[in-house]
């Protein structure tokens, strides 16, 4: 379809403020693009305990710089998340809890809920 | 004479894919890493502080290298499914559309299959 004609459209995206539903919304979108690519991550470390002693050492010390521990976490809290809303879609998908005060509210749980699991998976293991 | 049935005429066409396999799949996929994700957790948590030995030894144990390699198949399924919906609602033009989802699908297979070869060296290791 051509754009070309000046002609008025639709308030968007930039006009509305996002309602805490569509941020988690496209935050699932986000960590699962990011959780996909952290994929590469994991080949990684399993080749380098494939690879013998030597290999598992270094990917050990690299696993120690500051950079790599925020990109662990961060992984670690986009996999809470992902699963937290996922959960939430299979809710969804059975066909429940689609009132609006519902919504929120879950939004908010599952928020929490990742915030949550995060700390204890960091702090257990 | 058209000997055709109704639905062969309509395979391949429109919508008449296979969009519900993808759906569903998609789903049980998820329902199977709830579980699986502990396996992956425990295997990384060990990577970051656990000796070699130890992290072996773990990895070595039937149950674990099992769910481990279970987690691969599904999260890099998961994970193709869910990077072709991304691809196809942002990347404009069919060509270039088809093309990227195939490229994805060939990486993620190659990465899943270079870790379940990594896998297997782990456990016929000494």
């Amino acid at each position: 379809m051509a754009i070309n004609a000046p002609r008025p459209t639709s308030p968007h995206l930039t006009i509305y403020k996002l309602p805490l539903t569509a941020f988690i919304s496209i935050t699932h979108r986000l960590t699962g693009i990011l959780l996909s690519a952290g994929l590469l991550l994991f080949v990684l470390i399993l080749s380098a305990l494939a690879m013998g002693e030597a290999s598992y050492l270094t990917l050990q010390a690299v696993l120690q710089f500051w950079l790599i521990k925020l990109i662990y976490w961060g992984f670690v809290f986009a996999l809470c998340f992902h699963a937290c809303h996922g959960v939430r879609h299979l809710f969804w998908d059975a066909g429940y809890s689609f009132d609006k005060e519902t919504l929120t509210r879950y939004a908010q749980i599952e928020l929490i809920a990742a915030c949550i699991l995060t700390l204890v998976i960091l702090l257990a293991v | 004479m058209d000997f055709k049935t109704p639905i062969a005429k309509a395979q391949g066409l429109g919508s008449a894919k296979t969009g519900t396999m993808h759906w569903w799949l998609q789903r049980v996929t998820a329902v199977a890493l709830l579980p699986l994700s502990y396996w992956l957790l425990a295997f990384l948590s060990l990577c970051v502080s656990a000796s070699y030995q130890q992290t072996l030894t773990w990895l070595q144990m039937p149950w674990h290298s099992a769910c481990l390699a279970a987690w691969v198949l599904a999260a890099f399924y998961h994970a193709a499914l869910g990077v072709q919906v991304v691809i196809e609602d942002y990347v404009p033009g069919e060509a270039r559309k088809i093309l990227s989802v195939w490229l994805a699908n060939l990486v993620f297979g190659l990465l899943a299959l270079t870790a379940l070869l990594a896998l297997l060296r782990i456990v016929v290791k000494g």
